[in-house]
């Protein structure tokens, strides 16, 4: 199936020439992370030349650095030998083997995050010589919006949340330029399987601050019709599927979807976001696994933001990140600067491409940071120092870097920052009376939807509590309609 | 390796069971025969024809032609991208076959026991059974989960373990499961028409069985209804609720009862979940008298639902205790007379049946 390299690598030219990707694509000297053929077997990765690995750590628990095989650094020599030594290869059903007569491991990894494609600075200034998808005012204009939009949505939310307006929210802040610049750089016919930190890319799409508003209140305008939990958005206009608690489920729902894409020979692609968390589950092997023997056009998109609820990525995988794995399974990937929007939307851009006209999976490692709680369940001064929180929200801010960089450009100022500020803080204040103060779904939506049509033991018992309601108003709330 | 294990102690049961088959046949002169299989791997053959949305998963199904060869031939008809072999991850897989479904196409999934669907199952429910109701009806789930359920014959405790009951207890699911030719074909393709998530179980053993079918049901078009049981035997007496084998086993036990007077109503349940209680409270309101059968554990099993719903429905027209007949509490053990021993047996059904009708026989029920 998939172990035809000339093939794939015939495509692979012809693609590079057109879109102008052989320079993203050999980025850096690592050739690891850029295997186009899969019957090679190439190092796992390059070891940097570390001076003082300790000064790496940030995190806890990096003891492990000061241990390395002396004999990684001869894995370089392995990939310049060449194809044709037949008296050291093994034609095997997985591929040719090529022998060596010295022990050799595979080290474990490194404590640095190799190759992080980043395009604009700490100051949102381009550096110089990168590789990036240009992106025209409006599309920046309109993306600074949006993560801006998505950062006071967040903020008001989380209040009404504490104010007890609502019983649960979830924010999104520090993660704002992987949600809009992903969005932006996909179409609306891609489908997205979201976690459930993405509310961004739905806001991209058009979903309205009074439809976010509907859902989280749980009212009768809510497209959820009331059955689930605030921040639990799904809308299939703007295909996007509805949030589901559970962790990683959607990786190989998303999977499915563009096997089936690709069936339908549709020009789109399958797009799924998880956390650095998420990839612990086993649905996130069998799916990289299966989209990569199955050749789908999926897009996988982590967010590693560096912590799950409580857990560091220290305790949840030992990996070089996530970029590697989905190496490992044979799978291309990158690893970008989560905060950097251009480098996150250059980066999605050329995935997409990839993953629908090659026919493959792409996964996407975003390198960000959590800068909310988990949740409104969770107050994270319990487990991290409140001043790593703050730094990050401040000198790491993703929008304020975009805007640094469209404002060099021309393109915004401090009257439209101010007037977009204020306008959709009144926009939301009023959104969220409005959605407090609509009715409850009907008493008859708790019946429906549990099959393509309502069967009878559910039509009866929605008899029943009509009349017992009818019976016993009193004891019943006086806000739901009948 | 599982599979050849199982066709040699099938040929085994097989004996047990051709006594009954020759029964049938001396009856049906014109009508064909099929078994269970080929009314399997024709109703998939003709769903897919019919429907280009149709795609088959699962582990072996393509190349193997089916770990109990029930997708023979179909990946030579209708190639790779609809015959899919997967990896060995019913996790993935199933996880993968409901986003195909959350998309728009009807992937046939199949689990090569239901013992390993608990690898699954978290997208069989989560996933599949509340979709629909999470998202307020904007994502279906038109996926059929299928293979064999319960016991075989000396495959141990992690291969014979019944799902019927865990299945059928969870909203968003229906639950079929077949006995003969004409439920395999008819209740498959309804299945697989369903727009809901069905969960479908088969039995191993039944696979090579034969039964008779008319040409109705060897149509195309021919499908039968989704919550509807049947009854296989009329009786006066006392009722003998069943599904998958046992069904064969209730209708063998009503034989030998009629030649001591007692005339049993047999009804094959076919649909577990939703469950036909109009047809079971008919019977029982004409005969007064209940016995459930069924080869999975006995806590929270079918039977106890049955019996549940009778009592509510019913209950004045009761003239004995309802008893349920189930497998041992234990988990299936190998040995071949310590198996025989864990699932119920004909003479179960009819000593149970004589306690109903009050034909002093003792409760305690022994080798």
């Amino acid at each position: 199936m998939a172990f035809c390299s000339k093939n794939s690598r015939t495509i692979i030219n012809n693609l590079k020439s057109k879109l102008g990707l052989s320079r993203l694509m050999n980025q850096g000297s690592d050739g690891c992370l850029n295997n186009t053929n899969p019957c090679r077997f190439l190092p796992l990765t390059t070891l940097p030349q570390l001076r003082n690995p300790d000064s790496y750590s940030h995190k806890t628990g990096h003891s492990f650095c000061s241990q390395r095989f002396q004999s990684t650094t001869s894995e370089q020599q392995f990939a310049s030998l060449p194809n044709g030594e037949h008296s050291q290869e093994l034609d095997f059903p997985g591929g040719k083997v090529v022998f060596s007569p010295e022990m050799r491991f595979l080290s474990e990894s490194p404590c640095v995050y190799n190759n992080c494609y980043r395009v604009l600075d700490d100051n949102g200034q381009l550096i110089g010589n990168s590789n990036f998808v240009q992106v025209s005012e409006e599309i920046a204009v309109k993306m600074y919006s949006s993560m801006a939009t998505l950062q006071i949505l967040d903020t008001i939310f989380y209040e009404a949340q504490r104010q007890g307006r609502i019983s649960f929210y979830l924010t999104t802040i520090g993660e704002e330029a992987i949600n809009i610049a992903s969005a932006a750089a996909l179409t609306s016919d891609d489908i997205v399987f979201p976690q459930y930190r993405e509310p961004g890319v739905l806001l991209w799409r058009g979903f309205t601050l009074q439809e976010f508003a509907n859902q989280c209140f749980g009212n009768k305008a809510d497209y959820g019709k009331g059955r689930q939990m605030p921040i639990h958005y799904g809308s299939n206009k703007h295909n996007y599927f509805t949030v589901s608690s559970t962790i990683a489920t959607q990786i190989p729902h998303a999977v499915g979807a563009a096997y089936s894409l690709k069936m339908d020979k549709k020009d789109a692609c399958a797009v799924t976001f998880f956390g650095d968390g998420g990839t612990s589950e086993g649905d996130f092997h069998a799916a990289l696994n299966f989209a990569a023997v199955t050749e789908s056009p999926v897009i996988f998109i982590c967010r590693n933001n560096g912590w799950a609820i409580s857990t560091p990525t220290s305790d949840q995988f030992r990996s070089e990140g996530i970029a590697v794995r989905g190496q490992a399974y044979g799978v291309r990937s990158i690893r970008v600067d989560g905060n950097d929007a251009l480098a996150m939307y250059s980066a999605v851009h050329a995935a997409r491409e990839m993953a629908i006209n090659e026919h493959r999976p792409v996964l996407i490692e975003a390198i960000t940071y959590r800068v909310g709680h988990h949740s409104t369940s969770d107050d994270s001064t319990k487990y991290r120092p409140a001043d790593e929180i703050e730094w990050w929200r401040m000198a790491r801010d993703p929008v304020t870097r975009f805007r640094k960089w469209i404002e060099t450009n021309g393109w915004w100022g401090s009257e439209a920052e101010s007037q977009l500020r204020s306008s959709i803080r009144n926009e939301l204040l009023q959104a969220i009376q409005i959605a407090e103060r609509a009715e409850k779904p009907p008493v008859n939506e708790l019946f429906t939807d549990v099959y393509d049509n309502i069967p009878s033991n559910l039509r009866d018992q929605e008899k029943l509590l009509r009349e017992t309601i009818n019976r016993h108003p009193a004891d019943y709330p006086a806000d739901v309609p009948f | 390796m599982l599979a050849t294990a199982s066709q040699r102690i099938l040929g085994q049961s097989f004996q047990n069971i051709r006594p009954a088959v020759s029964v049938l046949r001396s009856y049906s002169s014109a009508a064909k025969q099929i078994t269970v299989r080929d009314a399997l791997n024709s109703a998939l053959d003709e769903e897919m024809s019919a429907d280009p949305k149709v795609f088959l998963m699962g582990e072996e199904v393509g190349e193997y032609q089916g770990a109990y060869k029930i997708t023979k031939g179909l990946l030579e008809k209708y190639g790779p991208e609809r015959v899919l072999d997967t990896p060995i991850t019913e996790a993935g897989f199933t996880g993968i076959g409901v986003g195909a479904a959350y998309y728009g196409l009807k992937p046939v999934v199949e689990f090569m026991t239901f013992n390993f669907s608990m690898q699954a199952i978290d997208h069989i429910i989560n996933s599949a059974a509340k979709s629909n109701y999470m998202s307020a009806g904007q994502i279906s789930v038109p996926i059929v989960f299928r293979g064999p359920n319960g016991a075989a014959a000396g495959v141990g405790a992690q291969h014979s373990q019944c799902y019927a009951s865990w299945y059928a207890s969870c909203p968003g699911l229906k639950v079929l499961s077949p006995y003969n030719s004409e439920d395999a074909r008819g209740l498959l393709k309804a299945a697989i028409r369903d727009p809901d998530p069905v969960v479908f179980l088969e039995n191993e053993l039944l696979y090579g069985e034969s039964f008779s079918v008319s040409d109705e049901v060897l149509d195309s078009s021919f499908c039968l209804p989704i919550g509807k049981a049947k009854i296989e035997r009329e009786g006066k007496d006392v009722t003998i609720t069943a599904f998958s084998k046992m069904v064969g086993y209730a209708l063998k036990a009503a034989e030998m009862l009629e030649k001591d007077g007692i005339y049993a109503e047999v009804i094959n349940l076919r649909s577990i979940r939703p469950l036909d209680r109009s047809t079971i409270n008919a019977s029982v309101r004409k005969t007064n008298r209940l016995i459930t059968v069924e080869e999975g554990f006995p806590q929270h099993g079918v039977g106890a639902e049955i019996c549940a719903s009778v009592v509510e429905e019913s209950f004045a027209y009761l003239d004995a205790p309802v008893e349920r007949i189930a497998g041992a509490d234990v988990p299936m053990p190998y040995a071949a007379n310590l198996e025989r021993l864990a699932v119920p047996q004909i003479e179960d059904i009819v000593r149970a049946a004589k306690r109903a009708c009050y034909r002093s026989v003792p409760l305690a029920a022994t080798a």
